[in-house]
């Protein structure tokens, strides 16, 4: 114990400036910098999406050539899923698992430090994938074989950022396990620990299980490409679908891993505003479980058209549909929860209830998607863009800003502005409905996904769809200046600004939280 | 928000998926035109009515709370946070209503994988970018043609006014008659592609090197135009389908010129090969 004490005591005098940064191990540092990265690729990821609206504004081709505009469809998807969402959450994991659950810090800090940057890397290598010769890749985010063995020098980047970016979440899903299940506070029992903890344990094991498979099967594209294999090519006795299956495999556990940690922290938010404990606390945890377990048998219903026996969409579209009682067992705790409140509605309260909306509208189109026969009318259509924006952007994201909003006095010690923060809500969630809520309309009239030009009956709901996105892109830039704004010159928050909110970072830290959370642990009852 | 605003907001809500079903093609899928693509149409429209439902008692029951118990109207907060009994209610309810959803979309699934006893069969092979047609068995055997995009350049870059059928037009299209059952077998060339024609219910994924299939039967004489839906290159938005479905005379009529044409295209073929290279067939 003295040895630990004295390694903690040397590390009080880390350097400043860039090889702070550089070097550091902390895990509030790390959280920052995974939190900054995350901010940055979704400008990036965002910039890019700006572009695929503005050569839909209208038909006929304007802005981005045919084959640059698959480059930018692959490379927004990529860039938000695994440079925006999933390093955001990890972020937020960095800050406030060892603050919730009384540690004094994650349990690998060197590896922390690794994980975290091994990212830039891979980021840097996707976008400069743009300017080598062939360009980005344009397969789709999903690289579909054949078509991804054709791409240049822009396929074999994006698969190595890959590599590099499913080995730095498996490393910080190994970080999160251990301090999760090693490093509680004594008396804090598994049954006790804050949801947002549950979920981040149960998506980390999801991490741990399906991001080697995705591993797998890009090294496999990799030698299809390069060294004569044929996996993925008929003509050498392989199987193009076989890539699918694989994919997916990974793919939609990967679905959950960017939604779960986001019920986490709307199930933390929700009943610090409402005032009034969060209702079905064990059934939460069993959902959340069912769920994680649920999303490894259901991948195939991303191929109903692929083409399968009626075995095997019967069994993919019913195990599908079930996943929806679990998922609507936490939307009814949750309200249940809200039920007989005290309810006010600060900014972090408004996101998340916009989050259950929103979420809700994807859930319903999800069931719709799972239902074999309309999937095959909706399948790689608008519908298709519309359901999984619902779940990843008013879902995901949303959540995001609410746990920003939410926890940010206690990372700066300073407040958000109120005001700004509910008009950043407000734009947020009418601008994302405008763009995608139509692209319903325009999936069930029949407008494929991936198209840079299209007919001329989609022209108008194209139209509004780019308004809503240019607005909801600018939206965002408001949420940085509340950020700069809140850490310069906030007013001083108190240790805990919320009333009704019960967890360790805000009952026994002050804010902001020291350098290192909890030097002694706190004894839970 | 006031309970009369709700319910305004409610009501305008059922009229606009009431209108959206009614009005059909900008909001909803293209009016079906076979038994499989009505069966998902009703399903889809089923599928809304009990989402809508679920929507509105769900968001009731929270806006309920929202607008009653905040703290501003002085609401204090009650305590109770388990029941198992609740639980299991919210629990057992979704699976039902699951259930009958997925009975009557069961019986659609085995119907559509139901490819035997067709009377015509057609191979749809996809190329980058273009589709290739060959009439593999039935009435008009032996026709083989490729089927290409028909809107010009001109239109695509600006250069000159998009016609109707912008993008959606074909120089060859794929005829067949009314109220046969049709089977299309579908594979690729180079990479993954795929046939969909909403109007007539069908899509499957085109991958090269094997061979899926499906079916139609259209039941009203018409043009009905899709697209390829599976991502295949930088043409991937510019390679549609269209499907016409004629008259059964009209169709022996089709049958006979094209017969003709191809047969004329052999002998001219045939006559050249045999002055110039007797050796090479």
């Amino acid at each position: 114990m003295a040895v630990i004490q004295d390694v903690h005591g040397h590390s009080h005098d880390h350097p400043t400036g860039i090889m702070r940064w550089i070097t550091t191990t902390n895990h509030k540092d790390i959280g920052t910098l995974y939190l900054c990265f995350s901010l940055t690729m979704l400008f990036v990821g965002g910039f890019l999406a700006m572009g695929i609206r503005a050569e839909l504004f209208m038909p006929g081709i304007q802005i981005l050539e045919p084959e640059l505009f698959n480059s930018f469809t692959t490379l927004h998807g990529l860039i938000m899923v695994f440079g925006a969402i999933m390093p955001a959450f990890v972020g937020f994991a960095n800050w406030q698992v060892p603050m919730m659950i009384g540690a004094p810090d994650m349990a690998f800090a060197r590896m922390n430090n690794w994980s975290f940057w091994l990212l830039p890397v891979a980021g840097l290598l996707l976008i400069t994938s743009f300017f080598v010769p062939g360009g980005a890749a344009a397969g789709g985010w999903t690289f579909y074989p054949p078509l991804s063995t054709q791409g240049g020098l822009g396929v074999d980047m994006m698969i190595f950022a890959i590599h590099i970016l499913g080995a730095s979440s498996i490393m910080g899903a190994i970080n999160i396990i251990t301090t999760i299940l090693n490093m509680r506070a004594p008396g804090m029992t598994l049954m006790k620990m804050p949801m947002f903890i549950w979920t981040w344990l149960i998506t980390a094991y999801l991490l741990v299980l399906v991001m080697p498979v995705l591993a797998g099967t890009v090294t496999m594209l990799l030698t299809d490409r390069h060294f004569g294999t044929s996996f993925f090519n008929a003509a050498g006795g392989g199987d193009p679908v076989l890539f699918q299956h694989i994919f997916w495999f990974f793919g939609h556990p990967e679905v959950y891993i960017m939604i779960l940690p986001a019920f986490g922290i709307v199930s933390e938010i929700i009943p610090t505003f409402s005032r009034k404990p969060l209702f079905g606390y064990s059934s939460m945890v069993y959902a959340t479980a069912s769920i994680a377990i649920l999303s490894c048998i259901v991948w195939a219903h991303h191929m109903f058209t692929a083409g399968m026996p009626a075995v095997g969409q019967l069994f993919f579209m019913y195990a599908t549909m079930l996943i929806a009682v679990p998922t609507g067992v936490k939307v009814f705790n949750w309200t249940a929860t809200m039920w007989r409140g005290a309810m006010t509605f600060e900014v972090p309260m408004l996101f998340s209830i916009g989050f259950i909306f929103l979420f809700v509208i994807g859930g319903f189109s999800g069931v719709v998607c799972a239902i074999v026969p309309i999937d095959i009318q909706v399948q790689d259509t608008y519908y298709v863009i519309a359901h999984f924006h619902y779940v990843l952007v008013s879902g995901a994201l949303f959540a995001l800003f609410a746990g920003a909003y939410y926890w940010l006095p206690k990372w700066t010690g300073r407040m958000y502005d109120e005001k700004l923060g509910q008009w950043h809500f407000w734009l947020s969630m009418i601008f994302f409905n405008v763009t995608f809520f139509v692209q319903h309309f325009l999936g069930l009239a029949g407008m494929p996904r991936r198209i840079p030009d299209y007919a001329l009956q989609f022209a108008d709901f194209n139209m509004i769809s780019s308004i809503g996105a240019f607005g909801f892109g600018l939206s965002q830039l408001l949420f940085v200046y509340i950020i700069v704004k809140c850490v310069r010159s906030g007013e001083k928050a108190a240790d805990n600004p919320w009333e009704g909110s019960t967890t360790l970072e805000w009952t026994h830290l002050p804010s902001p939280a020291p350098y290192h959370s909890f030097e002694t642990p706190p004894v839970i009852k | 928000m006031s309970s009369k605003l709700m319910a305004v907001l409610t009501g305008i809500m059922v009229l606009v998926f009431y209108s959206g079903a009614a009005v059909s093609s900008k909001y909803n899928f293209p009016e079906p035109q076979s038994t499989i693509a009505q069966q998902i149409y009703d399903q889809h429209i089923m599928a809304l009515w009990i989402c809508l439902a679920i929507f509105v008692a769900v968001f009731g029951v929270m806006g309920y709370s929202m607008l009653k118990h905040r703290k501003s109207v002085g609401h204090k907060a009650a305590n109770f946070h388990h029941s198992t009994m609740v639980e299991v209610i919210w629990t057992t309810i979704p699976v039902l209503i699951l259930i009958g959803m997925a009975w009557p979309a069961t019986k659609t699934v085995i119907a559509m994988k139901d490819t035997s006893e067709s009377d015509i069969t057609i191979k749809a092979t996809g190329y980058q970018w273009m589709w290739g047609y060959d009439y593999l068995q039935g009435e008009g055997e032996g026709i083989s043609f490729y089927s290409q995009l028909a809107t010009t350049q001109d239109e695509i870059r600006n250069q000159a006014p998009k016609g109707e059928n912008y993008l959606l037009e074909v120089d060859n299209r794929v005829v067949v008659p009314v109220g046969k059952k049709i089977r299309i077998l579908m594979t690729a060339n180079d990479v993954l592609h795929a046939w969909w024609v909403p109007a007539l219910g069908v899509k499957q994924d085109a991958i090269p090197g094997f061979i899926r299939d499906s079916w139609f039967t259209a039941d009203n004489p018409g043009v009905y135009r899709g697209q390829c839906a599976e991502l295949c290159g930088k043409e991937h938005g510019f390679m549609p389908i269209v499907v016409e479905v004629v008259e059964q005379e009209k169709y022996s009529q089709w049958v006979a010129e094209k017969q003709k044409a191809s047969a004329a295209i052999v002998n001219t073929a045939l006559a050249e090969t045999a002055e110039d290279q007797p050796s090479k067939n």
